[in-house]
């Protein structure tokens, strides 16, 4: 198993946002995290990525220890994320946010950086090359030098999925990346979040267009008020009274 | 594809050459001290505003407290020259690196702090240096000071005119120039640009955005104690008055009005503050028969609120957006001071 | 010697009197609007500049003293008209720099109208020192720590007990329903500013008979009322008063027993300790509070 995450419990002032959690995703699966609003998903991914500090739990990756890790040392051992509502680099180019997005590949430092001209060493080459390759994939080679600000939004969510692979990740953490995307888009997405997979990618998905997660994911865990209902196979789940249960009336989607 | 537009932006390859050896010839051509004086006093506050610049533009840090940084680098020349007769060049490296070390050893736990805690803590440091100055008498001459510090002088070059000057401390702000042009566009570049747009995406792309802000923070104390130490070889005399709280406020406002995260900002921020100092040195006393420069200071406050009001992205965004009448200036909006809104975020 | 010390623990608490009524109108205004205002010394200084021209001017102490304070009052309103109010959307930062330009301008504003010289009142009260446990009390402080046990009563009132003040406490919570009821978040910053330059004025006043006035006295006025605002954690009114009384206790014991060149260098010494040791304040009493 590539992620065990054990008992993960987050409280916010005495309210447990996530309690007992629980989960193993095994290497190159999409694994989906679903649940209504407020049941605590993206808690965990801010407690996966470090941004939060567990109550009480454990998370291993790989084998190692992540729980208590900063966010760059968790990013630096091969776990990287995109955000619900985006953070992009917005006054940053495109292609220095993948580039950004590679900076532990690189090892340049504050006074090497100010004696030489950026752009023509064999390091920096390499890393815009790298990212180049992953605008490509993405379609975003042609905007590589606007303002990341100036895309439009679903070029953004798009964006941000490049950066996040731009460091040669094991595991990618995607926080709703359909959200806000038309009904093409999403498609696309689906099918380059496959792709990805295809090649070896790991990956946990937020999403709440249920349709992108019965087809990409390879299993489903299920979060109401921070604990886990359900977990299996999209069909497993899909047939789970207690998660039309959750979902009954509050989201006529998943039917 | 790896020749890109941004790191080819320089068009005309001759333009800035010319400028500077243009730039490098006025002392020459328009002979006057004043004016030659005015020029030395703009490169050394340059030389302090880059480095704030870095700190404040780029890793979106603020600090009240650059005087004091400033007058450590002014007092270990004056100190070292006249108390222990140091050679005017070491006492220059100690100057530049007596301010790094301090802001080594404070700034861990200063830049934990955010927003106005960053500002009261950098500011009480500022005084605690400044009170320093004025009550380690034994060290520091106490408020009058010490004077007697000799020129600058390196093998046979000796500093001791306003055009050698002149020559040099434009020579260190041409070389800060270049070294900052090369950083802002490097790996270390882009993390200090991501840490200002997004801190929590910055440390997801696997930036030490603690190790980083502290690193511009010791970079920006290194210049200002530069900065510093070329001043007390200049004017050969320093007292705490300089390097108090009104010397940190000045230079957050050049930083502010040249535009931060801009490349020509400092420069054009530390030009446009100086020479409007002396117009009120010089308009004051006509205008209040009596009154002597100080009220500059008044001014200096007004411009800084209006600004911070109605253009935080400072003047330095202006040129552009005039240059290139078709292209919004990417991300101007979002310039000015970084740091979020008001509070914190929730996670 | 313990005569000595009790003489010295008097003069902290006049002085840490006037820290605490700085540092409660710096707290009360961070509370109302989130911008915490650098130029609140300046407040006191005008204020009592102010006062002393006037009754110089030959009008009678209690007029002119009523009359700066309000006009201190109207300068601290316009001021957030003018220059907090255009910005009250950008972030803490901007608003803090704001604040801080105002400081400088008003400063020198002040030099421009009183010049460098040293200006005092008379003390209010006649008489001669007043003997508490060995140790000479001037009739002066008295008057100081009466201000400042008026103010904080005053400002218990009206958060707890009024109709008006519960209101303002519930926009300091939820800006949102506060519209909903009715209460216009951007009135009570201008009461707010208009309030914190009454007290402002009022501390200054009070305290001319005993310190020297200057135009830039506001500065390190306003840096000790943010030591001491600090020391209670920065929102909390009762932590600021302690917090005042604190640093002035510290003050008078360390220039009467150290050196009273070190008393400045104490206060910054403290604030700095304070944030990098504790930023939530020495008292704690911040808890969850998200500032």
């Amino acid at each position: 198993m590539l992620l065990e995450v054990q008992g993960l419990t987050k409280q916010f002032g005495g309210v447990a946002a996530v309690r007992d959690v629980g989960f193993q995703v095994a290497e190159g699966t999409i694994f989906a995290l679903i649940g209504p609003n407020g049941a605590g998903k993206t808690t965990v991914f801010n407690l996966i990525t470090g941004m939060l500090r567990p109550d009480a739990g454990s998370i291993n990756f790989s084998g190692r220890r992540l729980d208590g890790l900063k966010p760059y040392q968790i990013a630096a051992a091969g776990i990287t994320r995109t955000f619900q509502n985006l953070q992009l680099f917005g006054g940053m180019t495109v292609l220095e946010n993948v580039m950004t997005g590679a900076h532990i590949k690189g090892k340049t430092g504050f006074i090497k950086a100010m004696l030489r001209r950026p752009g023509i060493n064999a390091e920096d080459k390499q890393i815009i090359e790298h990212s180049m390759a992953l605008l490509g994939e993405v379609g975003l080679d042609g905007s590589a030098n606007l303002p990341a600000a100036a895309l439009p939004f679903g070029s953004q969510r798009l964006l941000e999925i490049a950066r996040a692979l731009a460091s040669g990740p094991r595991l990618v953490l995607l926080d709703e990346p359909a959200a806000g995307l038309n009904s093409t888009e999403t498609r696309t997405l689906a099918g380059y979040l496959k792709k990805l997979r295809n090649n070896g990618l790991t990956m946990v998905l937020v999403e709440h267009d249920m349709e992108t997660v019965m087809e990409v994911a390879d299993r489903i865990l299920v979060l109401n008020f921070g604990r886990v209902i359900a977990e299996g196979t999209p069909a497993e789940v899909q047939a789970d009274p207690k998660v039309i249960r959750a979902y009954l009336g509050e989201d006529e989607r998943i039917a | 594809m790896g020749r890109n537009k941004i790191f080819t932006k320089i068009k005309k390859p001759f333009l800035w050459p010319a400028c500077v050896v243009l730039f490098m010839a006025l002392p020459l051509v328009v002979d006057s001290n004043y004016i030659t004086s005015v020029l030395i006093v703009i490169g050394l506050y340059t030389i302090i505003v880059q480095g704030l610049g870095i700190l404040m533009g780029y890793a979106g840090q603020v600090s009240f407290g650059h005087g004091g940084f400033f007058g450590l680098g002014g007092y270990a020349v004056a100190v070292l020259t006249t108390r222990y007769d140091w050679p005017p060049v070491l006492a220059l490296l100690a100057a530049i690196a007596l301010p790094g070390l301090v802001a080594a050893g404070i700034g861990r736990p200063a830049l934990k702090l955010r927003e106005f805690y960053l500002a009261l803590g950098t500011m009480g440091f500022g005084i605690l240096i400044h009170t320093m100055f004025n009550e380690a008498g034994k060290l520091t001459g106490g408020p009058s000071g010490i004077a007697g510090i000799p020129y600058l002088s390196t093998g046979g070059l000796v500093f001791d005119s306003d055009i050698k000057f002149f020559y040099l401390v434009w020579a260190v702000v041409l070389l800060v120039l270049f070294g900052i042009n090369n950083l802002i566009r490097s790996r270390v570049g882009r993390a200090l640009r991501a840490i200002r747009e997004s801190e929590h995406a910055a440390e997801t792309a696997g930036i030490d955005t603690g190790k980083l802000k502290l690193k511009a923070f010791i970079f920006s104390a290194l210049l200002a104690g530069l900065a510093g130490g070329l001043y007390a070889f200049y004017v050969t005399f320093v007292s705490p008055a300089p390097f108090g709280f009104n010397a940190s406020v000045q230079f957050v406002l050049m930083a502010v009005v040249g535009g931060l995260g801009t490349f020509f900002g400092p420069l054009l921020g530390a030009t446009l503050v100086v020479l409007l100092g002396e117009f009120l040195r010089w308009a004051i006393p006509l205008v209040i028969p009596g009154a002597g420069g100080e009220y500059e200071i008044v001014f200096f406050g007004l411009i800084l609120v209006l600004l911070m009001i109605y253009r935080p992205e400072g003047l330095g965004t202006l040129g552009k957006i005039l240059t290139s009448p078709g292209k919004k200036k990417p991300g101007a909006a979002e310039a000015g001071i970084p740091g979020g809104g008001r509070g914190y975020e929730v996670n | 010697m313990p005569d000595q010390l009790m003489q010295l623990l008097f003069s902290g608490l006049t002085l840490g009197s006037i820290y605490a009524l700085i540092a409660l109108a710096l707290v009360t205004t961070f509370n109302i609007t989130g911008v915490l205002n650098l130029a609140q010394g300046e407040f006191a200084a005008i204020g009592s500049l102010l006062a002393i021209s006037l009754y110089a001017a030959g009008i009678p102490s209690t007029v002119a003293f009523i009359l700066s304070i309000a006009l201190v009052a109207m300068l601290g309103g316009l001021l957030e008209r003018a220059a907090i109010y255009p910005a009250r959307r950008a972030s803490g930062l901007t608003l803090i720099i704001i604040t801080i330009g105002l400081s400088i301008s008003l400063r020198g504003l002040a030099l421009l109208i009183w010049g460098t010289e040293t200006y005092s009142l008379p003390a209010f009260t006649k008489g001669g020192p007043l003997f508490i446990g060995g140790a000479a009390v001037n009739p002066q402080s008295i008057w100081i720590l009466g201000l400042a046990i008026l103010t904080l009563s005053l400002l218990y009132t009206f958060f707890e007990l009024t109709y008006a003040g519960k209101a303002v406490k519930a926009a300091v919570v939820n800006r949102t329903a506060a519209r909903l009821v009715g209460i216009n978040p951007g009135t009570v910053s201008f009461w707010a500013f208009m309030g914190s330059g009454a007290l402002g004025a009022a501390a200054g006043i009070f305290i001319a008979p005993v310190t020297m006035t200057t135009y830039d006295m506001g500065f390190m006025l306003g840096v000790k009322g943010f030591v001491a605002a600090v020391i209670g954690g920065l929102s909390s009114v009762g932590g600021a008063v302690v917090g005042g009384l604190l640093l002035g206790v510290l003050e008078s014991y360390c220039a009467g027993l150290v050196s009273s060149g070190l008393k400045d260098a104490l206060a910054v010494i403290v604030l700095l300790a304070v944030l990098l040791v504790r930023p939530q304040g020495l008292l704690g009493v911040l808890g969850e509070r998200k500032i």
